[in-house]
């Protein structure tokens, strides 16, 4: 084809990128001009205060805890998704009778919205008439608030996170395992290799692709966590579950800062950035090497 | 024979052996597998038994919530199909979905185009800046978006909401769409451009109809996730009368004192529609899902 031909093809995708930069490029430009200014989101005046926003951060402790909280949903889910995922995988690629509803039922919570899902949990840790306490006491044990502090809270949003969604991992390293062709497996089998070998040696690393990607994808859905904490804890107690997410939406709406809440904001659209690129590096290699 | 045909001989060998291996038998000794499989189902469904089992009871009822309910009370099912706003939300959720899928389809489908036919240097790094959005999760930009779509007076209508949804949504769909493309022989389209085709021509001729099968898959990745969008459709639909599913949801939820029977009832008649169509797509759905997080 004609270079002048060629060229006239970019017209093509114009649109999509007039629509992506007037909704996603220029309010990114916009949160990083406004988060140099001392603004309520409303009224017409604002004051420019240059990085105050960015140093006032670091002295905030609820700023820290939801920053703290982001790595721990980010990377714990991530963790728990992979292992889980992996095994479950493995488990239903082995041949046997209705396997397919297993994986069918897996799957299925995640075409709950997350927010849904919140509330549904909300039945199971609820201190007063709580599924899980139910339980407890039908054992003979005692109640347990798993609302109440920080720390079991944060437990349990990790917790409905990874249940919620490691069907996805599941499917992808499904798809992964069964495009290890037959024949590796067979040729370690014939040359005395027992099954542990066979996955440590064959299988794991003809699927770090699939890791990879598994691991993306539920990397940036942990870190961008929102819709479940909302439904359960709202940030509370005492502040002590926001994510960076939420305590953006917090910062803006209910406490009227918009300048600091769009610092905040650039500053964790820099740090998932950055992640994802580290990561995406780093199974780059990983695939090179294996 | 052409590339559809021979794309779709694939497609049907890949189920058919699929399908092949499912016909299995029962066998003794599996015994251990249908002991845990009876276990991750008890984990899996339990919640939505808890969520069925709370709708059908009245909220003077305070037995625990895993018994079944006796009597079991309708009550809380008439208020909310009564009330009819579970039915707003659904139709909102129809209309925005629909609307989004449209604009990302075909802006979606163009732009990759564009992008898999002229492999320059620009497109190159055009191409990695659109991906690069998709690391973009929306609450980072939130007050960035929230003033452009007042200033543009785009807060609570449906076309704002469709807009915003389909610039966030679009990277994927192109990621998918240029891959596709990209698999198509380039040779197609310069036959037809000796025979004095233009770009629109071969785009809509050609290429155009190749394009199915990803199709589906957009619409189910995209679909779900539209349906079930919260956080943008929290701060941008605050008309009662615009309000998604999720958000009517959220407000029986808010609005409960004691009575999570209604609640209950209402996340049951709002998760139900996405939950049947999974359930008689699901091979699509799954397809789907490996196909965009699979990287090319």
């Amino acid at each position: 084809m004609t270079e002048k031909r060629k060229k006239k093809l970019n017209w093509f995708y114009v649109p999509a990128v007039i629509l992506m930069l007037a909704f996603i490029a220029y309010p990114l430009f916009n949160a990083i001009y406004l988060s140099f200014f001392k603004w309520n989101g409303y009224s017409s005046s604002k004051d420019f205060i240059g990085v105050t926003n960015y140093i006032s951060m670091f002295k905030d402790k609820v700023f820290l805890s939801s920053l703290r909280n982001t790595l721990i949903y980010g990377f714990l889910c991530t963790i728990f998704q992979q292992i889980i995922g992996l095994t479950l995988a493995l488990f239903l690629n082995s041949k046997f009778k209705g396997r397919g509803i297993v994986r069918t039922v897996i799957y299925m919570p995640a075409m709950v919205s997350g927010l849904v899902m919140g509330y549904i949990m909300y039945f199971f840790f609820q201190y007063r008439g709580g599924v899980v306490n139910d339980i407890l006491a039908f054992l003979g044990m005692e109640a347990y608030d798993w609302l109440g502090n920080g720390t079991s809270a944060i437990g349990v949003i990790v917790f409905i996170n990874t249940w919620q969604f490691v069907g996805i991992s599941m499917v992808i390293y499904l798809a992964g395992i069964q495009g290890v062709s037959q024949s590796y497996i067979e040729a370690a089998t014939v040359d005395g290799a027992n099954s542990w070998q066979r996955f440590r040696y064959i299988i794991l690393p003809l699927l770090v692709p699939a890791l990879s990607s598994s691991v993306i994808y539920n990397l940036i859905g942990g870190l961008k966590l929102y819709d479940v904490i909302i439904a359960l804890t709202d940030g509370g107690p005492a502040k002590k579950t926001h994510s960076l997410a939420t305590y953006i939406a917090n910062r803006y709406f209910d406490a009227e800062r918009a300048g600091y809440a769009a610092a905040i904001g650039v500053f964790s659209f820099a740090m998932i950035m950055l992640i994802s690129i580290i990561v995406n590096a780093y199974f780059r290699k990983k695939e090179v090497e294996m | 024979m052409s590339l559809t045909d021979k794309l779709k001989k694939e497609k049907v060998g890949v189920t058919a052996t699929s399908e092949h291996i499912e016909k299995m038998e029962f066998r003794a000794k599996d015994w251990w597998k249908y002991l845990i499989s009876l276990c991750l189902l008890i984990i899996y469904l339990f919640p939505f038994y808890i969520i069925i089992n709370v709708s059908l009871k009245s909220f003077q009822d305070t037995t625990s919530r895993i018994q079944f309910p006796s009597p079991i009370y309708w009550e809380n099912f008439n208020k909310v199909i009564s009330s009819g706003e579970i039915f707003t939300g659904i139709r909102n959720c129809l209309i925005i979905t629909v609307f989004v899928l449209l604009v990302e389809i075909v802006l979606g489908c163009m732009a990759a185009y564009g992008l898999a036919r002229n492999q320059s240097k620009l497109n190159e790094v055009v191409r990695s800046l659109i991906m690069s959005v998709m690391m973009i999760t929306p609450l980072t930009i939130l007050v960035g978006v929230y003033s452009t779509m007042s200033n543009i007076h785009a807060t609570s209508t449906y076309w704002g909401m469709v807009l915003v949804l389909s610039a966030f949504g679009l990277p994927l769909v192109i990621f998918l769409y240029t891959n596709f493309i990209a698999s198509i022989p380039v040779a197609l389209d310069e036959a037809a451009a000796i025979d004095g085709a233009s770009n629109l021509q071969i785009f809509f001729k050609i290429i155009l109809p190749q394009l199915k099968t990803v199709t589906v898959t957009v619409i189910i990745l995209q679909g779900v996730s539209v349906w079930n969008e919260y956080t943008y459709a929290y701060y941008f639909l605050q008309k009662t009368e615009m309000r998604t599913i999720t958000l009517v949801i959220k407000t029986f939820f808010s609005a409960v004192s004691n009575d999570y029977g209604s609640a209950a009832a209402t996340a049951v008649i709002g998760m139900l529609p996405l939950i049947v169509v999974y359930l008689f797509l699901q091979k699509y759905f799954i397809q789907g899902q490996v196909d965009s997080a699979i990287k090319s």
